[in-house]
């Protein structure tokens, strides 16, 4: 075989420009294009001031928000008093009343609790738990003290105190905590001293009246504004503490979701689940006036946190708003389709105005019909339902009127050339074509409309939408959204492959129709 | 027209066919039927649900259907217009409701965009930018989709539940994530409307990379082009309409996304929709719903032009290249 030379090359290229150069409009064009796209972009940016946004956008609540999905934060505060410790819970705390974790040990001890001390440490702990309401009072210790080592040692260090000059009262309290954050992670408190430990670094602060102090450098897992002001210790996926002169509040974040099947207030609440199973199965009444197994199903629908049966009840309505939309939509648009279309109903003012009334349900978008049917039936699946209906119907009736005008004429001739009445031409010259394709299409809708259904229930329209919405908005339940997120794509999961194996068998390909 | 009672007789065999004929008939009727009636029992059982669960019952609210349409009507005919260039209405009390011409964007000094037509631009950019971004990176991650492009079966499978995640996690609560991220305005609104898009384009575009005629890769691979020149040279030209053909269709659909977003606090005119609905607005109401219906008409029918410029001119290019 004989080799190309450049030679050639040149020599073909010169006899072809046309070929290898083509014209300047052409070569310029996908530069342009791209320049038009960039600047474009340019121009977006600008125009939404993105850069702006993202710099004042706060992305610590972003990563805080998203550990909220699959984690959640247990927030004692411990109040730091002269002598001694008070561990506080917020009322709705997920650990229930009186809790006790194991990543929280105490020491106790007798103690001389002046009166003046005593008052100090309560007002500041109104003070600091104010929002939450009515602080819970420590528990009084028990079995916790057992395994924290002798307490004589303590004691003995206790009673050394100068006696209090207010009159004062012998009481048992507690006077060192430790927080385990995790492996070699923990903090452990005494009264105005804290001193927390993470891989091998430690610090220690020491409260010198209104001044938070650091005894040595900082590591870099402790910020602190200025010497002297409060001190955030982060312990990476563990938590963080917050270190001020009165009290320090610990965060302590645990993967997973909190009480997912059983709340606090539930009988059931804090057991390991073969002990719910057995006490389910064979446990003896904990209610006398209900079976264990119907007192554990209602605490679970009821669940305060995760709402159980009310998201459940949601999520069923945005299903049926889709499906019931989609069938209503589909029946209406069936037969205009057939006057709307040109080979069928020849009458061309009929043909034009229903094809200009589809346009019109359609372009009027679903999200102002939501609106308005929400002014009408009020919040609820009413209002989707209709929605969906009126869209789809301007959806449907386009498509199918087009797919009637693409049919095969040579069969409803066969079925006209021996005499059948024109409702039989219909049925076996028409139908028989167009009917897996439509109902191939309305599948297809169905499918994308109970994606649809959940954003117009965001406006009012009621379903899971809505509830997303709710629980978006305060911002603190990010774990109930993720919870119905992974519901909703689970139905949406289900429906594609049901859709979908029903499309396949109808017309043994698949189609996917456009918009 | 009784045909069959004077049937001819038929022989053994074809009373064999006639037999299980009837039989796969019968089988055919029986699946009809009950398919019908559960449906019927579906659609029962589904809208008795939805009357219950819903705020109005259906029968109740039925008499005052037509009342909002009543509470539509504007003063006169002409505030409608008012109310779409922010004009000056002769009605203007000092309430929200009459304050047409506060809402204008000015430009210099005396010329001025209409507040909702300024809404209504910043809707179709934001639809515009999603579409864009969502095209770049649905274009990305479509070759590695494709099983005649990418051998690797483990990133093809990854690569395909990503992009299903993505299409399929609701708009809703990226934009509700980002709008508590960044706090209210549009660029929650695009990124959300973005992500949706580069799920749903890339499942378009890598089913039609599979479908491309693998020749001029071939041919490319035999001159020893390596991956992304195979890609670029021998696929994208072929696919590239169609790929802007379904791009453009997204941005139809985009454009309606991005109105419902508004609505719930990205910005734009679904957001003015909302606020003048509840008020009670009607002028303002209907100046928005005649400005959109106009837009998302225009939207159609020009990209339906233009797609089907772009589909026709691949076809005319295929004949003269031969």
């Amino acid at each position: 075989m004989r080799a190309f030379t450049p030679a050639e090359a040149t020599a073909l290229a010169s006899r072809h420009p046309e070929i290898f150069t083509g014209s300047l409009r052409r070569r310029l064009a996908g530069w342009l294009i791209g320049g038009g796209i960039a600047l474009y972009l340019v121009f977006a940016w600008w125009f939404f001031s993105v850069g702006a946004i993202f710099a004042n956008a706060n992305w610590g609540i972003a990563s805080a928000y998203m550990a909220d999905w699959v984690s959640y934060e247990v927030r004692p505060d411990i109040e730091l008093g002269e002598d001694h410790l008070e561990i506080s819970f917020p009322r709705f705390s997920p650990l229930g009343d009186n809790p006790d974790p194991d990543w929280l040990t105490r020491k106790t001890a007798v103690v001389a609790i002046s009166a003046k001390t005593d008052g100090a440490a309560s007002s500041a702990a109104g003070a600091g738990s104010g929002f939450m309401g009515a602080i819970e009072p420590a528990p009084p210790e028990g079995g916790s003290t057992g395994f924290l080592g002798p307490l004589g040692g303590n004691e003995a260090a206790v009673s050394t105190l100068p006696p209090a000059d207010a009159p004062s009262r012998r009481e048992e309290a507690v006077v060192e905590a430790s927080v385990a954050f995790g492996e070699e992670k923990s903090l452990r408190i005494l009264p105005g001293i804290v001193r927390a430990t993470r891989g091998g670094e430690t610090i220690t602060f020491e409260i010198e009246g209104e001044r938070v102090e650091a005894h040595g450098p900082l590591p870099d897992w402790v910020s602190q504004s200025e010497p002297g002001a409060k001190a955030i210790l982060y312990f990476g996926v563990g938590g963080s503490a917050e270190v001020q002169t009165d009290e320090v509040r610990i965060r302590r974040r645990f993967l997973g979701w909190e009480n997912f099947f059983f709340d606090t207030r539930s009988p059931f609440f804090g057991r390991p689940a073969d002990e719910v199973i057995s006490l389910i199965l064979f446990g003896e009444r904990l209610r006398p006036e209900t079976s264990n197994a119907t007192l554990a199903w209602s605490n679970f629908l009821n669940n305060s946190e995760w709402q159980h049966g009310d998201v459940w009840l949601k999520l069923l309505q945005t299903i049926v708003m889709a499906f019931v939309g989609t069938v209503l939509a589909s029946l209406l648009a069936f037969p205009l389709a057939f006057a709307a279309a040109r080979n069928i109903y020849p009458s061309r003012a009929a043909n034009f105005l229903l094809k200009r009334f589809f346009d019109f349900l359609r372009s009027v978008d679903m999200l102002i019909w939501a609106l308005f049917f929400t002014r009408a039936f009020g919040p609820g699946p009413l209002a989707g339902i209709s929605a969906i209906f009126v869209t789809d119907t301007g959806t449907f009736g386009k498509l199918y009127s087009e797919a009637l005008e693409n049919i095969d004429d040579k069969q409803r001739e066969g079925v006209r050339s021996v005499g059948a009445a024109p409702s039989a031409v219909q049925r076996y010259g028409v139908l028989p074509q167009v009917l897996p394709v439509f109902l191939s299409q309305s599948l297809y809708f169905w499918e994308s409309n109970t994606r649809s259904a959940t954003i117009i229930g965001a406006v009012g329209a009621g379903g899971i939408g809505l509830k997303l919405w709710e629980a978006m908005r305060t911002n603190s339940d990010w774990e109930n959204v993720a919870y119905m997120v992974l519901l909703i794509l689970l139905v949406v999961f289900v429906f594609d492959n049901i859709s979908s194996m029903l499309r396949r068998r109808l017309t043994g390909t698949q189609v996917t129709p456009a918009h | 027209m009784s045909v069959t009672s004077q049937g001819p007789v038929l022989s053994s065999a074809g009373q064999t066919i006639e037999r299980h004929w009837q039989a796969l008939a019968v089988r055919r009727r029986l699946y009809t039927i009950g398919g019908l009636i559960l449906m019927v029992v579906a659609m029962g059982g589904s809208m008795w649900f939805a009357n219950e669960s819903n705020a109005g019952k259906f029968f109740d609210r039925l008499p005052y259907f037509f009342d909002f349409i009543g509470q539509l009507i504007p003063r006169d005919g002409t505030e409608i217009w008012r109310a779409l260039f922010d004009l000056p209405s002769p009605y203007d009390d000092g309430s929200l409701k009459y304050n047409y011409p506060e809402g204008r964007v000015y430009l210099t000094e005396s010329v001025y965009i209409p507040e909702y037509f300024y809404k209504m631009l910043e809707t179709i950019n934001i639809a515009l930018v999603s579409t864009l971004i969502g095209f770049g990176l649905g274009f990305v991650l479509c070759f590695l989709a494709a099983a005649n492009l990418t051998t690797r079966r483990w990133l093809r499978f990854f690569v395909r539940r990503f992009m299903e995640l993505l299409r399929a996690f609701p708009e809703i609560v990226i934009a509700g994530f980002f709008l508590a991220v960044l706090s209210l305005g549009a660029v929650p609104a695009i990124i959300a409307v973005a992500i949706h898009t580069v799920g749903a384009l890339g499942k378009m575009f890598f089913e039609v990379v599979e479908n491309a005629d693998m020749r001029a890769e071939e041919g490319l691979r035999a001159a020893g082009a390596n991956w992304i020149e195979r890609v670029w040279f021998g696929i994208v030209p072929q696919v590239l309409p169609n790929f802007l053909s379904y791009a453009l269709l997204r941005l139809e659909i985009n454009v309606r996304a991005s109105t419902i977003i508004g609505a719930v606090g990205g910005g734009g005119i679904g957001e003015s929709l909302r606020l003048s609905i509840s008020q009670a607005h009607e002028a303002k109401t209907l100046a928005i719903i005649l400005l959109l219906f106009c837009t998302v008409m225009a939207v159609d029918q020009y990209s339906a032009w233009l797609r089907r410029r772009i589909v026709g001119n691949q076809s005319f290019e295929f004949g003269r290249g031969a």
